[in-house]
């Protein structure tokens, strides 16, 4: 099974700064690999273990995201991607989306696409989807776990009213939920390999896409802000009052 | 051994010299009747003395010398062999209130501190001053004069040594009450006997530490820990000489199970970071910087290669670090918290011998039917083996630990091994010790102990009395 793995550098902090385009700033703060991310590549590199196959990491991002790459090799992944250009600053979630489908479509291809469900920085939780709408695949998103059965996948979806099982046949793309696994310890060895692992580097001219970056994109960010904390008035009220107060509210019937 | 009561005309004086820190009767609380250990029985002494200064030990001990009255000392009551227990009634005296860092002197790298300093709060008085104490007992709320009196050891022992190479200055009072001091800021000395060795690991039946010295030393800037997973007990543990030798100089190596650690995981309730693998080595490194830690991860990697571990798994941030150690500071508790009732063997035998005896004692579990635990210091040989009750009835219990501790005393002794790594006597392995040194050298530590206790007044019933 060949498994390919989304996934994003985001800083490592919730007090983030904004450049007068709306976009993020991402210098000056400690990077990190997406938490959702790392779900998915955890499972990732479990299904690899369980069923054989590989496992390769891909990235659209500035330089400093091999450093996140090579993490990922040290944690087992047997590859890495690097979707690397100028051409892509300021992309958004489509013009991300096209650049990973065409990047997955290279070569061999994938039978299973997983990446994290949403990224801490930008919180749309659009880029996995939209990648299977272009590659016109299967996608269940919010997922907590995967299984192999009877050669189909077999997938827990998380909603608001309880877990969703599904089955889906290959090619697919699921989208895991931050901390449904825990990314495994790096090892030693995997560090050799990742000091001395060839990341393929590819730039906006290899996938054919002419059109990319911020002028491509048909998203435009008029207004970010920060919202201060209010404090909500709190009251200590003995069980039953607040059982009053919440049937009075009709909360309660 | 005959002891005097303690009287109300005794209480009366010590309620003079102590106002406020005398209990006696039902005013002790249980806690002061055994230790950590309860299957070595409970013994109630007569009254509980809290000291502050050395002026009171002093007082309390030529009182009770003159009056021949039992002195059990007793700093937070941690220990795991009795050694602490006032099995002779008498007067416990306790040094639950003499808790101040008297100093911390950076120019010559030591630090003075009364003898009811936890082990926990100690690093605060250090904060600031670059400089470190490196035993590192697993029982954190241990005292330091404790630590002192039993030699503790800890788990980077395997690169720093234990208690006894750092304590260069010692406060002690005598059975007559006379204070004298041993050793100082010095850092070597070759003045005749060494009274300091002596006291150290003496569990207080010596005399009583009223301050302590200790050395300091730089503290390292970096660690990693490192786990290396077997495929069983005795690829783990026989990997051990390799890893020392591979010049990488561990601070800590040590073993454990995944029985063990499934202990841990329930008793904390969190997940150890990996299940791949039924026995791991888990090795520390320190450093100045990850960089000059490089060449020794190297090594190991080359080492686990060679050695058919299949990789070594790294926990370089503090989560991971903490995931890791937390389980293993829990063994004791897990383990405890596991089985009604357990007893422990805490001996140290050559390194090279550390995978037979391990194999040793689940033989000896096996054969008597009692379920065997262990984990420890691979590093220095000291291994902490524990026998669970379970659900063996009460009588089977008893004959049978009786058996295992005795089978596995013997063993270690046909290695070359000794009674105690850490743990040190006390009165529960005082039987051990004696059939394992031999007359001539008992008799050796019982005239020590009259020259400095000729009525025999200092925790009576313990080590050699």
């Amino acid at each position: 099974m060949r498994i390919l793995v989304c996934v994003k550098q985001v800083p490592d902090t919730t007090e983030v700064k904004l450049s007068s385009e709306y976009t993020l700033q991402r210098d000056f703060v400690a990077q990190v690999m997406n938490p959702a991310d790392e779900s998915a590549l955890e499972k990732a590199l479990a299904l690899r273990d369980q069923h054989g196959g590989t496992v390769t990491v891909m990235t659209m991002g500035p330089a400093r995201a091999e450093s996140m790459l090579r993490e990922a090799i040290t944690r087992g992944a047997d590859e890495a991607i690097h979707l690397t250009d100028s051409a892509f600053a300021g992309a958004d979630t489509l013009v991300t989306a096209k650049c990973l489908q065409a990047a997955s479509e290279m070569g061999e291809g994938f039978d299973l696409i997983l990446c994290g469900r949403r990224a801490v920085d930008g919180e749309t939780g659009q880029v996995g989807p939209m990648v299977a709408a272009l590659l016109d695949v299967p996608c269940v998103p919010n997922a907590t776990d995967v299984r192999l059965e009877n050669n189909a996948l077999v997938i827990d979806q998380l909603t608001e009213a309880g877990v969703i099982t599904w089955q889906a046949c290959f090619p697919a793309v699921i989208t895991f939920c931050e901390w449904s696994h825990h990314l495994r310890l790096p090892t030693l060895m995997g560090m050799r390999r990742a000091r001395n692992a060839q990341i393929r580097r590819v730039t906006a001219q290899e996938l054919g896409i002419k059109e990319t970056g911020l002028k491509a994109s048909p998203t435009r960010v008029v207004r970010i802000h920060s919202r201060p904390v209010g404090v909500r008035p709190c009251q200590k009220l003995p069980v039953d009052e607040v059982l009053a107060a919440l049937v009075h509210k009709e909360v309660l019937p | 051994m005959s002891f005097n009561h303690v009287t109300e005309a005794d209480l009366k004086y010590f309620e003079e010299l102590l106002p406020g820190r005398v209990f006696s009767g039902e005013e002790i609380s249980t806690d002061y009747d055994h230790d950590e250990m309860t299957i070595y029985g409970h013994y109630m002494p007569e009254a509980v003395l809290q000291a502050l200064t050395t002026e009171d030990v002093s007082a309390v001990l030529r009182y009770c010398n003159e009056h021949n009255i039992a002195v059990t000392p007793r700093g937070a009551g941690t220990g795991l062999c009795g050694g602490c227990v006032a099995i002779h009634g008498g007067v416990m005296l306790s040094t639950e209130k003499m808790k101040k860092v008297l100093e911390v002197d950076v120019k010559n790298m030591t630090a003075t501190v009364e003898p009811g300093v936890l082990l926990m709060e100690f690093p605060k008085a250090l904060e600031g001053t670059g400089l470190f104490y490196p035993p590192d007992p697993g029982e954190k709320t241990a005292t330091m004069g404790g630590n002192a009196m039993t030699n503790a050891g800890g788990m980077r022992a395997v690169r720093y040594g234990v208690t006894r190479d750092y304590v260069l200055g010692m406060e002690v009072v005598l059975a007559s009450g006379e204070v004298i001091n041993l050793g100082g800021k010095n850092v070597k000395t070759s003045s005749g006997y060494s009274l300091i060795d002596l006291m150290v690991g003496s569990e207080g039946t010596l005399g009583f530490l009223t301050k302590l010295t200790v050395k300091l030393i730089p503290e390292p800037k970096v660690n990693l820990s490192l786990l290396m997973p077997f495929d069983d007990l005795d690829a783990c543990i026989g990997a051990v000489p390799a890893v020392l030798g591979c010049g990488c100089e561990p601070t800590a190596v040590e073993f454990m199970e995944r029985e063990v650690i499934a202990c841990a995981e329930t008793y904390l309730g969190k997940q150890f970071p990996d299940t791949s693998a039924d026995a791991y080595l888990l090795v520390r490194l320190d450093g100045a910087s990850v960089e000059a830690l490089q060449p020794a991860m190297d090594q190991l990697t080359d080492l686990a290669l060679s050695i058919g571990a299949k990789d070594v798994l790294l926990a370089d941030t503090d989560e991971r670090k903490e995931s890791i150690w937390n389980a293993r500071g829990a063994f004791l508790e897990a383990i405890k918290g596991s089985t009604p009732e357990m007893d422990e063997c805490d001996v140290v035998v050559p390194r090279e011998d550390i995978p037979a005896f391990v194999r040793k004692s689940v033989e000896i579990g096996k054969k008597l039917g009692v379920r065997i635990c262990s984990f420890g210091h691979a590093g220095d040989g000291n291994l902490h083996i524990y026998a669970c009750k379970d659900d063996l009835a009460d009588e089977v219990w008893e004959k049978a630990v009786e058996q295992v501790m005795d089978e596995l005393y013997i063993a270690a002794k046909e290695m070359g091994g000794e009674v105690s790594g850490e743990h040190g006597i006390g009165h529960a392995k005082k039987g051990f010790l004696a059939e394992s040194m031999g007359e001539t050298q008992m008799n050796l530590m019982r005239g020590i102990k009259a020259a400095f206790d000729p009525k025999g007044i200092l925790n009576p019933g313990k080590v050699v009395g």
